[in-house]
């Protein structure tokens, strides 16, 4: 007897996380809708890598596909994890900034056009320093512009991540759906420990991270929207419910006196374990219309 | 870093399509692979490891050895093996002439 005829659903899915950052932004759209901006062939490489000796990509590690989701125009930008671990460069950065005021001067004009994010990244590209940062500033600012007219709608899948700068990023979308692999945090494992010791966080102890990090615990203590497992199609049916869905009654950044007593209310003269924080925090989010936890 | 360029005149025949496989990660590279614009096909690799000129020219003989395609390819090297480096450049020729 083959896995395939005990667990078929499990064994015979397409996996979202294998797929490079390019499979799986066209993974997501209607099929033959999609064009690609900037492109590999056009050749717009970092030119601050090869100055430090490291091989720069030709597409710098962001993807953008210009297209349509559940037949509404959408543009896709994906970060390719693999390449500098997804992380914001100057053109990278540039990438995702402009390919998001298109998209908000297409709404503007009437055509109202989705963006849907694909967080794979440490954050800021270390070597690019400062104008990682300030490519990161702009994602910011351009996400909000955008999403006064249409949903911005963020996939974590994993197995990078999104943090950093990033993450602060995601924190502004409409919508952030993760798989059990993704981790989701503003400073990563390996950056507390490094910075804090290996009392504070052990960057190798992997269940306390994804008790901490990952996508089913971010998405219990509501700050995520929709855990979904490694499955290419149930991916694609999450996004274009969200697209569907269109714009949250409120976004959850905007609520800041929500979480502002959230945090006052916690006691901190004890450890707070993430089961905690589930209980105390879990389903009490305004933010989703749609249905929350697993879908399967 | 290094930036090495090979040509290859008897690779004539000319193609029409284009390719991009593999990513710049650890152990990995991408190539492009697109019709070149004279009638020989020409090589151009840049690499984040030093040293390896003979072997990337031993790859590329062989490779064209095989190959006769009038190809311009590109390549983003970081520190991939001469088995990966065979293997992408395959892949890509399985998109070019499908």
């Amino acid at each position: 007897m083959s896995y395939a005829t005990v667990i078929p659903e499990f064994v015979l899915r397409q996996s979202f996380i294998e797929l490079d950052a390019r499979a799986r932004a066209q993974s997501l759209m209607d099929p033959g809708s999609w064009r690609e901006l900037v492109g590999p062939f056009d050749r717009i490489e970092s030119p601050w890598l090869p100055e430090q000796g490291i091989a720069p990509q030709f597409d710098d590690g962001c993807v953008v596909l210009k297209g349509a989701i559940a037949g509404k125009a959408t543009v896709v930008i994906a970060l390719e994890g693999g390449f500098q671990a997804g992380s914001m460069g100057e053109v990278s950065g540039a990438k995702m900034a402009a390919a998001l005021d298109l998209a908000t001067r297409d709404s503007q004009n009437g055509k109202k056009t989705v963006a849907v994010l694909l967080l794979e990244t440490g954050g800021v590209r270390l070597q690019e320093a400062n104008l990682g940062l300030n490519a990161i500033a702009e994602v910011m600012a351009s996400i909000l512009a955008l999403r006064q007219h249409a949903p911005v709608i963020t996939v974590i899948a994993g197995t990078v991540g999104c943090f950093g700068g990033m993450a602060l990023a995601a924190g502004l979308s409409s919508y952030i759906v993760m798989t059990p692999e993704a981790r989701l945090g503003l400073n990563g494992p390996e950056v507390i420990e490094q910075e804090s010791g290996i009392e504070e966080f052990d960057s190798s102890d992997r269940a306390l991270i994804w008790a901490i990090n990952g996508g089913e615990q971010r998405v219990a203590m509501g700050v995520a929207d929709e855990l979904v497992l490694d499955d290419a199609q149930k991916i694609a049916a999450i996004v274009r419910s969200h697209v569907e869905a269109g714009l949250p009654a409120v976004h959850r950044s905007q609520q800041v006196d929500l979480y502002r007593e959230r945090i006052r209310a916690l006691d901190t003269s004890r450890q707070i374990d993430p089961l905690t924080l589930r209980e105390t925090w879990g389903g009490k989010t305004t933010v989703s219309k749609t249905r929350k936890g697993v879908t399967r | 870093m290094e930036q090495l360029k090979f040509e290859y005149p008897s690779a004539k025949r000319r193609v029409t399509k284009k390719a991009h496989v593999g990513v710049v990660g650890s152990g990995d590279m991408e190539v492009l692979m697109q019709p070149a614009e004279t009638e020989s096909a020409n090589v151009s690799i840049l690499t984040s490891v030093n040293g390896f000129s003979s072997s990337w020219k031993a790859m590329m003989d062989r490779f064209f050895s095989k190959y006769d395609g009038a190809v311009r390819i590109d390549i983003n090297d970081a520190g991939a093996t001469p088995g990966s480096v065979m293997l992408r450049l395959e892949q890509a020729v399985e998109v070019i002439e499908s």
